[in-house]
């Protein structure tokens, strides 16, 4: 009998598998990944399909990134796993000067069909270098696509795109999500890029959360609504290609707007998304966008620490609340929240 | 070294194919060079030129079979020439237009040939090394019998990149032939003050020790001894027994590149940094002296493989050819402006 739950890592597992019996030529490498790695998100594939195809690397993130990337060129389609994103400093020159322009500087003769899958935030008093967001940078970088999923089924269709997909994208996960219970997959086919989801419907102000932000939204909104307030929630899932219509109508008709992710605020992407909602939507805007983010300071060890510095829906409560009662201009007097 | 297991000894038409592309290489230069000064502002950014390097180039890559790949570095001329790419597409390439290789995307940096096994080149010095492993571990899996040559300078093997692969690809054992072609100099550093082996007297191939493979170091002015040993080192990897590093010795007859200027001021490639840093005119002048181009051609004609009066024909014709190549890099159109943000994405 088919399991009724499942969790993000066992998605993962299942649409990388599935991916591997459609095609041969999608492999799997990196540190670990034969005995399944830290999280299992690889577990049981060296079984079913081999050690040439689900290769475990030294650890060199670099050269095995860009192993990854000539594997691509040549013909297959790599799912390297980077095992947090904070290492994936020492591949950004590979995917950065390599990965993402090799399409472009042979003018279209070469492509790279690499899904680099990685980890990233805070939670798990991991200190600094295992705890980062750092989406950013790679949203950044013309010629990459960058994916951040934020439940079991969206990871699951969303994986299985990124392999068929003939560019390079950046699968980001989020190791606070991997073990949290959900409804059990009900299809492995794939989750088209680009297509944003709306998860909650409201008129009053949207919110746009990433990753594990969208689940504190999804708080937020409920504790919202028990004052009365509807909220919008909409998770891109994608930052590049970026969804962006979606939002701009939600807006429209919300007039007000709350951005969410874990990152670190300052030159985060909800920086990026705030400046075209507001181009898109500058006459429709009741009161500035608010963005919540982490303080401009690294991760914190400390639970106490660790705690204070991660948002979550208590900030994105606060900023749909400071987006609600602006009161900058005199005519949102008249717009008072309907309380309890 | 030529040995009774060495099937693939090259036959004087081999020897005389072998000359013609050295020629060709080292004419294609000479224009891409003289561009500078015929043509002024045709030609902007990075040159990096590959005269000296052709006994080195033609000899590795005459070990090749069709479907073997190669990747290399910016200094990328003269691979594709040999392998058949048209040099009137990669001079309209280096001049930034539309009949260019890459229709003007890449420049002379970034080459590519994939249909011909050509399969890019990397403009961050050591970094195209992981990449060409991984051309060799996609060979591996998909059992086709191919072999990878993986070209990078002296400078090269000090990049993480380098350890990184060769450690990867003689663990895995992966089809890769690693051929270092060591000009002596890091732009104008010299490599005995940049390499802790060069320093101790000791030759750059002792580095595959490290990594457990064999190392060898042949005269790269030399395109029948270069051939040999990579001949040998592609046996090896297409046998299933892993990667060689082959150190080529060989001396780069222009400097690095030409000079770096404002708009507007004329570029021009500037004297050898033996001369122009170091003061060195007399090593410069013994480099041009063992020129491996002459060289070659001069022991085809002692050795009887090539009389005087066709050798002058295939230089004609090199010229003739090269000369066309320059003609139709100038008549080809620029892109259009709006074609700036094609290719981004696949």
């Amino acid at each position: 009998m088919a399991d009724l739950e499942t969790t993000v890592v066992k998605a993962i597992n299942a649409a990388l598998a599935q991916a591997m019996r459609d095609d041969e030529r999608v492999i799997v490498l990196g540190e670990d990944v034969a005995q399944g790695g830290p999280y299992q998100a690889t577990a049981g594939l060296a079984g079913e399909f081999g050690t040439e195809r689900v290769r475990n690397t030294p650890i060199s993130e670099g050269a095995v990134c860009g192993v990854a990337i000539g594997a691509a060129q040549a013909g297959l389609r790599p799912v390297v796993e980077i095992m947090f994103i904070d290492f994936i400093t020492l591949a950004l020159d590979q995917l950065v000067n390599h990965a993402a322009k090799a399409h472009f500087m042979s003018g279209g003769q070469l492509s790279v069909p690499l899904v680099l899958r990685t980890q990233g935030g805070a939670g798990g008093r991991a200190g600094a270098q295992h705890s980062q967001s750092l989406e950013a940078w790679l949203a950044h970088v013309p010629g990459l696509k960058v994916v951040m999923p934020s439940s079991a089924a969206d990871a699951a269709g969303l994986l299985a795109s990124a392999i068929a997909d003939p560019n390079p994208v950046v699968f980001v996960e989020n190791k606070s999500l991997y073990f949290r219970r959900e409804p059990a997959l009900t299809t492995l086919e794939p989750l088209a890029l680009g297509r944003a989801n709306r998860l909650r419907s409201g008129r009053d102000v949207t919110m746009v959360a990433l990753s594990r932000m969208v689940g504190e939204a999804l708080v937020a909104a409920e504790r919202l609504a028990d004052e009365g307030f509807a909220a919008e929630v909409i998770d891109p899932r994608t930052l590049v290609p970026l969804d962006l219509e979606p939002i701009v109508a939600s807006v429209q008709q919300t007039r007000r707007a709350v951005i969410a992710h874990e990152a670190v605020r300052v030159g985060g992407f909800g920086a990026e998304l705030a400046a075209r909602l507001q181009a898109a939507a500058f006459d429709y805007l009741e009161a500035p966008i608010q963005r919540v983010g982490a303080p401009f300071t690294p991760v914190p060890l400390s639970p106490a620490l660790e705690d204070a510095y991660r948002p979550g829906s208590e900030e994105i409560y606060q900023a749909a609340h400071a987006a609600l009662e602006w009161d900058g201009r005199e005519e949102l007097a008249i717009r008072q929240p309907r309380r309890g | 070294m030529s040995t009774s297991n060495n099937p693939a000894e090259l036959d004087d038409e081999r020897l005389i194919w072998a000359f013609t592309q050295m020629l060709r290489i080292r004419e294609f230069e000479e224009r891409v060079k003289r561009t500078f000064e015929e043509h002024p502002g045709v030609i902007r950014g990075h040159t990096h030129l590959a005269d000296g390097a052709e006994a080195s180039i033609v000899g590795a890559l005459a070990t090749l079979r069709e479907n073997d790949q190669l990747m290399c570095t910016y200094r990328c001329h003269g691979y594709p020439l040999v392998l058949g790419t048209d040099p009137r597409a990669m001079m309209a390439e280096i001049y930034g237009r539309t009949g260019g290789l890459c229709g003007g995307y890449g420049g002379s940096m970034h080459l590519v040939d994939p249909e011909r096994g050509f399969m890019g080149t990397s403009g961050i010095v050591g970094q195209g090394i992981p990449q060409a492993t991984g051309v060799a571990y996609a060979a591996q899996i998909r059992k086709r019998d191919q072999v990878v040559l993986c070209f990078f300078g002296d400078g090269a093997s000090k990049q993480g990149a380098f350890s990184e692969s060769l450690n990867i690809a003689s663990l895995w054992k992966l089809p890769v032939v690693y051929v270092m072609e060591n000009n002596s100099y890091n732009v104008i550093t010299r490599v005995e003050q940049e390499d802790a082996n060069a320093a101790a007297g000791e030759p750059l191939a002792v580095k595959a020790k490290a990594f457990s493979m064999p190392g060898v170091t042949v005269d790269g002015g030399d395109p029948i001894a270069v051939y040999e040993a990579v001949w040998a080192a592609v046996a090896r990897a297409r046998e299933g027994h892993g990667p060689t590093l082959v150190e080529s010795k060989l001396y780069r007859l222009s400097a690095h590149g030409n000079i770096i200027a404002p708009p507007g001021v004329p570029l021009h490639f500037p004297e050898h940094e033996a001369v122009e840093v170091f003061g060195a005119a007399e090593e410069y002048e013994a480099a041009k002296r063992g020129d491996p181009v002459p060289r070659f051609r001069a022991r085809l004609v002692t050795d009887g493989k090539l009389d005087a009066e066709r050798a002058d024909a295939i230089a004609a014709q090199v010229r003739d050819e090269m000369q066309a190549a320059v003609r139709y890099g100038l008549d080809s159109p620029f892109p259009e402006p709006a074609d700036a943000v094609n290719h981004v994405y696949a």
